[in-house]
């Protein structure tokens, strides 16, 4: 399946969950400091493991940066 | 001003709040904070960049300051919410530093999705302080819906222009109950010792500083213009008049009459 992760569209295993695509893109097990929104709905941490992606599902990975 | 500054029930040692944008790089910046001696930064979302070296939350806590998430770049309340939301989930705070835009030249406020986004957070359980045009009747809606503070521009983001409409801000110190947070326009040290002599609770600074020419000093600076003009306020400053007012004795000045003349 297909899915947009931060803008790229990406080829995904089709029960791809939300950790598992952190994990592909680097992110630290524990998350710290990063927030994931699934198609306009922010995915707490807790459900990381348990969130499966569907197809043309659209990924936001975010973290603070300098600003403001 | 002898109290200290209190948002939300939290006692702030500093009021000047930091923001982080524009620094060369993150030891600019922590001899800034460092410099400044300030208890809050702001940082704001992006997209996570596999390449980033070092975060910005590091640099942050080995300084020992809090991070206050900003909603900078949104156009629109949905945006924001969202972003807020995020903020929260990555960082642990309830604490948002509520930005909606309306212009991207000017970078000033969209009144209208700002109270939206305003509303709906407090909803959520934010601690909302938004940054608002110098407008005091936009400033008590805000106040009234239950924003923690309110944070009004002196002049555009990173304009340097200063405080523009003394009076539009002045008049929002009198009618405030909750801080008033100068946040936008500070260009230099007597911007920020003028908006606390008019009244402002604190003053949230980045451009100034981190695009100053050496911006650790700068940071010295303006955190000492702070303290200067709260320490001017509490003093009370004289009123203006339009003539001169002597202040040497006008009795007893001696008479320079030459004989004969």
């Amino acid at each position: 399946m297909l899915v947009t992760l931060n803008g790229e569209t990406r080829e995904m295993a089709a029960d791809s969950t939300v950790a598992g695509t952190l994990e592909l893109i680097g992110v630290p097990a524990d998350g710290r400091g990063v927030a994931v929104a699934v198609d306009g709905v922010v995915v707490p941490r807790g459900a990381w493991e348990r969130t499966e992606l569907s197809d043309g599902a659209k990924i936001e990975v975010v973290v603070a940066v300098q600003g403001g | 001003m002898a109290e200290p500054l209190r948002i939300a029930g939290r006692e702030l040692g500093s009021r000047l709040i930091l923001g982080t944008g524009g620094f060369e790089n993150h030891d600019v910046l922590a001899a800034a904070v460092a410099a400044a001696d300030v208890e809050l930064c702001t940082v704001a979302i992006r997209r996570l960049d596999p390449e980033a070296r070092g975060s910005i939350l590091d640099v942050l806590g080995a300084v020992g300051v809090d991070v206050l998430p900003n909603t900078a770049g949104c156009y629109t309340a949905r945006d924001a919410i969202l972003t807020a939301q995020l903020a929260r989930e990555a960082l642990q705070t309830d604490w948002i530093k509520l930005e909606v835009i309306g212009d991207d030249r000017t970078l000033l406020p969209d009144a209208v999705e700002l109270v939206s986004a305003a509303e709906a957070l407090i909803d959520d359980g934010f601690v909302v302080l938004p940054y608002t045009t110098d407008d005091p009747v936009l400033a008590r809606r805000l106040e009234d819906i239950g924003c923690a503070a309110v944070m009004p521009l002196g002049s555009p983001i990173g304009s340097g222009m200063g405080i523009c409409n003394a009076y539009n801000l002045s008049i929002i110190v009198e009618q405030c109950s909750v801080p008033v947070v100068l946040d936008a326009g500070v260009g230099t040290a007597s911007d920020a010792a003028l908006a606390l002599e008019l009244g402002c609770d604190a003053v949230l600074c980045a451009s100034a500083i981190s695009r100053a020419h050496d911006p650790v000093e700068m940071a010295r600076a303006i955190a000492l213009a702070v303290q200067a003009g709260a320490l001017a306020r509490d003093a009370g400053r004289i009123p203006r008049r339009r003539y001169a007012e002597a202040s040497s004795p006008t009795e007893g000045l001696p008479a320079f009459e030459v004989p004969g003349s």
